[in-house]
């Protein structure tokens, strides 16, 4: 037993890509067949993920030897690098069309997910500018928040929290779409376009306005996606800046 | 070759988190200040520009295009090596947040519909 411990250990970056893709087919065939694709398999594999860590330590399940390699894939170098990458789904050309209101919903989605999610943060309890911009940011997405966390270097447990919060948005956001669709106007591409921008959660918006209308989802997660690169650009420069010199 | 769209994503991601690290300490602020934002935007304008002069075959694409893949499983093996147990005493902060910051934006959804109409309108 020893023995094959040590191997995993040796071998822990191969050994990860085993353990992740495991919980990404169990996570997407939950998602297929026993929600019927209301709740995105990738909410689900998230949640997985931060329900295994607590059987771990203060690195969550990388505290355990055999399974030391899934801090090295999701450590901050590749995690940056694939998150990255995701732009290249970002068209200029594309966003241009909603014009000025495309960027103003971009930066309103962002301040307003941002500043609720430190109020909150505040009144609970979390007062350091770290933990407060870093639970603002996980407002936004899942991803803005370990981004932001990581570059202001919060501690794990506040990071950890900000991913929760990202996969809550990204849940509620697929249930709540098909059903406050129709009222709130979200049935052209141009107002998916705002909603994907305003709301943020690429995989959220992506599943929610696929149970609204298929034709739509392309438009609302273009914005969607700018506005995780815009949460990644505000929320650990400027938004910290201003969190950071108003509580010290 | 896809080693190309590798490079490419190496390139913007270096230069975003050097630009980060630089801004950090121009504001005198520990840490990387936007770098992964700026990164992300590097390579929105660069594949813009690439495509425009056709300098972006498919193949050179797809090597970004397997990263992009990545991410959700990258997020997954994240969350899994995060301190959940100390975390657990903000679970109800989490719910709260995840919900209200929600609400939130979607009550502007119907606001800026109807500015982006009025624009429109006031255009034609």
């Amino acid at each position: 037993m020893n023995d094959l411990t040590k191997l995993l250990d040796k071998n822990g970056l191969v050994f990860a890509f085993l353990i992740v893709s495991a919980i990404m087919y169990t996570s997407y065939f939950i998602g297929k067949k026993l929600t019927n694709n209301k709740i995105p398999g990738a909410a689900i594999a998230i949640s997985i993920g931060l329900l295994i860590a607590y059987f771990g330590g203060e690195k969550g399940v990388a505290s355990i030897p055999a399974f030391s390699g899934m801090a090295i894939l999701g450590g901050s170098m590749l995690r940056d690098f694939s998150i990255v990458s995701t732009a290249l789904g970002a068209s200029f050309t594309e966003i241009k069309k909603t014009g000025l209101v495309g960027l103003l919903c971009l930066v309103l989605g962002t301040l307003i997910a941002f500043v609720v999610g430190g109020v909150i943060a505040y009144f609970m309890g979390y007062q350091d500018a770290k933990s407060i911009t870093t639970i603002g940011a996980g407002a936004c997405t899942f991803i803005v928040g370990p981004v932001t966390g990581a570059a202001v270097g919060a501690s794990s447990a506040v990071i950890a929290i900000s991913i929760a919060i990202g996969v809550i948005k990204s849940i509620f956001v697929t249930i709540a779409t098909p059903f406050l669709a129709k009222r709130l106007g979200i049935d052209n591409p141009q107002s998916a376009m705002i909603f994907g921008g305003l709301v943020g959660s690429t995989s959220g918006v992506s599943a929610g306005l696929a149970a609204t209308n298929t034709k739509l989802v392309p438009y609302g997660a273009l914005t969607a996606t700018f506005h995780t690169a815009m949460g990644c650009l505000l929320c650990p420069s400027i938004l910290y800046y201003i969190v950071h010199n108003f509580l010290p | 070759m896809k080693i190309y769209g590798v490079g490419i994503l190496a390139a913007c991601f270096l230069i975003g988190h050097i630009t980060g690290d630089y801004l950090g300490k121009i504001f005198h602020l520990t840490g990387n200040l936007g770098g992964v934002g700026i990164a992300m935007l590097l390579l929105v304008i660069g594949n813009d520009y690439f495509k425009k002069n056709n300098l972006m075959p498919s193949e050179t694409e797809n090597g970004i295009l397997f990263w992009s893949t990545m991410y959700i499983p990258v997020v997954v093996a994240m969350s899994a090596t995060q301190n959940v147990r100390a975390a657990l005493s903000g679970g109800w902060l989490a719910f709260l947040v995840g919900i209200i910051a929600t609400i939130a934006c979607y009550l502007l959804v119907p606001v800026l519909s109807k500015l982006s109409k009025n624009i429109e309108k006031s255009k034609l």
